[in-house]
């Protein structure tokens, strides 16, 4: 069965980058440009994984992790931040609310294709 | 019809409850639950500064000179105001030296000299008999007027009837006798006598409602209250002019100097200082007299005017002396219990007047005058009797007797030359002369025993020559001639126009001059030698009184050795043995010693043996007494001085060390706050490099994507191709955008950025800023209006950063527009001095809260419907710089949804800018 994967990120160009990369390894790919829209999208159709940016318009990135970990519906969503922030701080608190795995803007395309099949037990 | 021996037993019935309220007083002192600890009690006993003379005479002098009256009362209220600097002063002072009157506290002041406590008392019984006269003429007239009851007599010339049929003269033997009952029961070392200031505010209370029971029967039941008074007044010509103050030099400087002179006369008179200083049991009470005993003054004044003007008016004939309106207006009204009441009101002023006077003079008579010399006697061989307590207290009598005696000659010899006030002033004017002495060695340590001498002495012989005198010349003592033509009929030493002098009134003129010479005499006298060991000691504990606590210096000047066994019976001999034995024991248990034998005789028992003595004879006295017993080392002046310098140098010490420390606590809290500021800088530094980091890494993302993207898959077809190679060309221009602007905010806010000012035309800059920003308005099909005013002033400014300004401007807000029916407005205008321009578009619109978000730098408020805008978030911030730099200013109007309107002034090119550039360029 076909994973589904949202993309979130206000970025257009990264947009284009990580839909083009997803659908090339085979996965069906949803996109939000906020995180509103994000939570939208987790709503209509559960996605397998979520690609969270964190500097959001409307809803940040921690917001909208924070609210999937809430709700007992979507335990089985894996989450994987991308931020151009790479502090200490920013990683600790996004595994604190329960993200799966933090990925550091920009990244070798290589690692996130295998860090997203290994987090989907793909690997 | 009142019968002598009515009116007689209803005086000794009163006299008899003043003495009761006394005893009572005493007896409660005793017991230690003093009835006078109450700071009412004490505001109304320094109401015995009203006496008869306020009581009838006030009212007397209304009637001749109207308001002229009031200055005495005004002088009291004025200096009310002062008491808390100098009266608290003069108080702290007196409890902590234990002055027990004000020869004392003068003779203390310059080196505890006898001769100085001696001259003041000369001058306070000479100065003050004429006072107690007038207070035996009020009561003896007002007894003879009352015993002609229901006829208005007036009372023979005193001296016309026989010595033995004289009231006046059993007045004064009754008063004397009464006196030494209230005051010399027995010998307090602290002089004070409570039970005495209880009777005294007692009958303040009875001659106060006396008076106001008088005013109120005038002016509300024998006229139609105030109104009604002085409107009949004002038909009258000679009452009219009363009404008013006559505008002359010579009324205002009598006014003035019967203000000073009651001002002077409040602290100085002996009695005042008895009661207000000498009488006080706690400082604090002074804080209520200070608004009680002037609203005392008010309501024993209120009536003086309409009973002076309804007196005029009831006996228009002259044949009643105004000074007997208070009493003769109810006689002729037939109001016997009234009349009756009066006169105990004035007996009560009188009384009390006398009681606290000749208790004030009798102490400094014994202590100052009398002991000094029986002391120096030698063969009366005082220093062997065991005992003087009743010696001291027998003088004290006598010495109460002669006094009173001494007024009623006074009041034989020239009563009735004058009226009541004339007298009393003559009295204030007398004690006006202890001012110079007191106040300046109250606040300057430069005063000396011979300038205080000097002084007094100068002041007072003035007194004699230009008051005294001519009061005994007038009432016929004295040939009249050396008033008319002068001494040796010298016409410049005219007494009452002293050296030409003329224009002045008696009173004022010789205030003058005594004034004059007294302080001119205390001032060049003291100036002339520096303060001796004993004067600078005492000036040091006088002038800084409220620097030392009791006891703290004075020890400090004395050296010496000395023996219980000598000082306790020497005390003995004054207070008695018990007394002395219970004093100190006291003191040893306060030094923690259970007896007498155990005391060390050091410099503080010493000091403390002779506060006790100066209580009970005075602090000059007591000086020689201990000196007697007590080997003492002299100290030099120079020694002296050390010590003063030492203390001030540890004062000075002190005061650095306070300072020094002050200024730590500055610095202290300056390096806190401009660690604050570093510690904000820093993470404003922080989040400015996260943020470019942030700003950096985003666009590296997408480059690397792409390029490992196409790297991975060569046969990527060719639209995506296309499509990722353009993305990646677009945000390498991003970044590379981003670093010089980075670069670019970073030069000018360091201050590195290169300028190239120029005289510019900014219609011009304008124009082609547009022309280059075409294809952005085409390619969002934009359309662009423009109202520039030609021929502007030109600018000073950098060309290339103004097109940068302008750029900023218009790309923000094409793309901020909508395609198609976006509109965008530029302007060109000029204002008072400037140069504006204004960019205006129809886009989405900044919320009020964003507008000053958006001019910091990375903070761009998005439109979050889609995306983030692009830009760098630094193009708002660099322009502001720019302006900024330039002398203008940047700001956007706006509102969400209805477009915004940015501006930007430039201050037209005048010259002065160019002139500063050039300076900023040397």
């Amino acid at each position: 069965m076909t994973k589904r994967i949202l993309i979130v990120d206000d970025e257009p160009n990264i947009v284009v980058s990580l839909e083009f990369l997803m659908k090339r390894e085979g996965f069906e790919v949803a996109v939000a440009m906020d995180g509103e829209a994000a939570l939208k999208s987790v709503e209509e159709k559960t996605p397998d994984l979520v690609l969270l940016d964190i500097m959001l318009p409307k809803k940040n990135g921690f917001e909208v992790c924070q609210t999937i970990r809430a709700n007992p519906e979507l335990q089985a969503v894996k989450i994987v931040m991308l931020t151009a922030k790479g502090r200490d701080t920013e990683v600790a608190k996004g595994t604190a609310l329960g993200a799966d795995a933090y990925m550091t803007k920009p990244f070798s395309t290589k690692d996130l294709i295998a860090q997203v099949r290994q987090i989907l037990g793909e690997s | 019809m009142l019968q002598a021996w009515v009116i007689a037993s209803v005086s000794f019935a009163y006299l008899g409850v003043l003495f009761a309220i006394a005893y009572y007083g005493d007896k409660r002192a005793d017991a230690g639950r003093s009835i006078i600890a109450n700071p009412t009690i004490y505001a109304l006993s320094l109401a015995v500064y009203c006496t008869t003379w306020t009581f009838y005479g006030s009212v007397g002098r209304a009637a001749s000179t109207g308001i002229g009256f009031l200055p005495i009362y005004l002088g009291p209220t004025l200096m009310a105001g002062l008491w808390w600097f100098v009266m608290l002063k003069i108080i702290r002072i007196s409890k902590a030296n234990r002055i027990t009157s004000i020869a004392d506290f003068v003779s203390s002041r310059y080196g505890k000299s006898q001769l100085l406590g001696g001259l003041v008392t000369i001058i306070a019984v000479i100065g003050i008999v004429p006072y107690i006269s007038l207070q035996l003429k009020a009561v003896s007239n007002s007894f003879t007027i009352l015993l002609h009851y229901p006829d208005i007599v007036m009372p023979a010339r005193a001296a016309a009837q026989p010595l033995l049929q004289d009231s006046a003269l059993y007045i004064a033997l009754i008063l004397a006798a009464f006196t030494i009952l209230f005051g010399t029961r027995h010998l307090d070392a602290t002089e004070r006598h409570e039970g005495m200031v209880a009777a005294i505010a007692f009958e303040s209370l009875v001659k106060l409602l006396a008076f106001v029971a008088v005013g109120i029967f005038v002016t509300f039941f024998l006229y139609d209250g105030f109104g009604d008074i002085f409107d009949r007044a004002e038909l009258v010509p000679k009452l009219k002019a009363l009404m008013t103050v006559d505008d002359t030099g010579a009324s205002y400087g009598s006014w003035w100097s019967l203000t000073f002179l009651s001002m002077l006369s409040i602290m100085f008179l002996p009695r005042q200082f008895q009661i207000s200083v000498v009488e006080n049991v706690n400082e604090r009470h002074l804080a209520r007299a200070i608004w009680l005993f002037p609203l005392y003054l008010l309501l024993i004044n209120i009536f003086v005017l309409p009973i002076a003007v309804g007196g005029l008016l009831r006996f228009p004939d002259g044949s009643v002396d105004a000074d007997t309106f208070v009493l003769t207006l109810p006689m002729a009204e037939q109001q016997e219990l009234l009349a009756l009441l009066v006169y105990i009101g004035g007996l009560s002023a009188g009384t009390g007047m006398v009681i606290v006077e000749t208790i004030a003079l009798s102490t400094m008579v014994c202590n100052d005058l009398v002991m000094p010399v029986l002391l120096r006697w030698k063969s009366l061989r005082l220093h062997e009797e065991h005992d003087l307590s009743g010696l001291l207290l027998s003088i004290r009598r006598w010495a109460i007797a002669a006094i009173l005696l001494l007024g009623y000659v006074y009041f034989r010899a020239a009563g009735e030359a004058y009226a009541l006030v004339g007298i009393g002033l003559i009295s204030f004017a007398a004690v006006a002369q202890f001012a110079p002495a007191i106040i300046g060695g109250i606040y300057w340590k430069g005063g000396t025993r011979e300038g205080a001498i000097a002084g007094l002495v100068a002041g007072f012989a003035v007194w004699i020559y230009t008051l005294l005198l001519p009061s005994f010349a007038k009432s016929g003592w004295l040939s009249l001639d050396f008033i008319k033509e002068g001494l040796f009929s010298i016409g410049l030493l005219k007494p009452q126009q002293l050296f030409g002098l003329t224009g002045l009134g008696e009173i004022p003129h010789s205030l003058f001059w005594s004034m004059l010479a007294n302080i001119g005499c205390y001032v060049a006298v003291s100036l002339r030698r520096r303060p001796d060991v004993v004067e600078t000691g005492q000036a040091t504990l006088f002038v800084d009184a409220f620097r030392h606590t009791e006891g703290e210096q004075r020890s400090r000047f004395w050296r010496g050795s000395a023996q219980v066994q000598d000082l306790l019976p020497l005390i003995g001999r004054f207070l008695g043995p018990e007394r002395a034995r219970e004093a100190f024991l006291a003191y040893a248990r306060r030094r923690g010693v259970g007896t007498i034998d155990q005391l060390e005789a050091n410099a503080d028992l010493v000091h403390y043996a002779e506060a006790l003595l100066a209580g009970a004879i005075g602090g000059a006295s007591a000086r020689v007494m201990v000196a007697s017993v007590v080997k003492e080392e002299p100290l030099g002046i120079d020694e002296v001085m050390n010590i003063l310098d030492e203390a001030s140098q540890v004062r000075a010490y002190s005061k650095q060390l306070e300072q020094k420390s002050r200024e730590l606590e500055a610095a202290t809290a300056e390096l806190r706050a401009a660690n604050e500021r570093l510690k904000e800088l820093d993470r404003m530094k922080d989040d400015f490099i996260s943020t470019v980091t942030h700003e950096l890494r985003t666009p590296l993302t997408s480059i690397r994507a792409f390029s490992e993207i196409l790297l991975e898959d060569p046969k990527t077809n060719l639209a995506n191709r296309r499509k990722f190679l353009a993305i990646i060309v677009k945000e390498t221009e991003r970044l590379t955008r981003l670093i010089n602007q980075v670069l670019d905010m970073a030069k000018i806010e360091s201050g590195n950025a290169e300028w190239h000012t120029a005289d510019i035309d900014l219609q011009e800059v304008i124009e082609e800023t547009l022309a280059a920003t075409s294809t952005l308005f085409a390619d969002k099909r934009i359309s662009l209006e423009k109202h520039l005013a030609a021929d502007l002033p030109r600018v000073r400014a950098d060309r290339d950063r103004l097109i940068q300004v302008m750029l900023n401007l218009l790309s923000n807000a094409v793309k901020f527009c909508e395609e198609d029916s976006g509109r965008v407005t530029v302007r060109l205008s000029a204002e008072s001095g400037v140069a504006r321009v204004d960019v205006e578009d129809n886009g989405t619109g900044i919320a009020e809260a964003d507008q000053a978000t958006i001019f910091e730098k990375f903070r761009q408020v998005g439109d979050t419907m889609t995306a983030k805008p692009q830009g760098t978030g630094l193009g708002l911030p660099i322009s502001r710089q720019i302006v900024e730099h330039f002398g203008g200013r940047l700001w956007v109007r706006s509102s969400l949804g209805k477009g915004a309107t940015f501006s930007f002034t430039l201050p037209f090119d005048t010259g002065d800018a160019r002139q500063e550039e050039r300076r900023q360029n040397d």
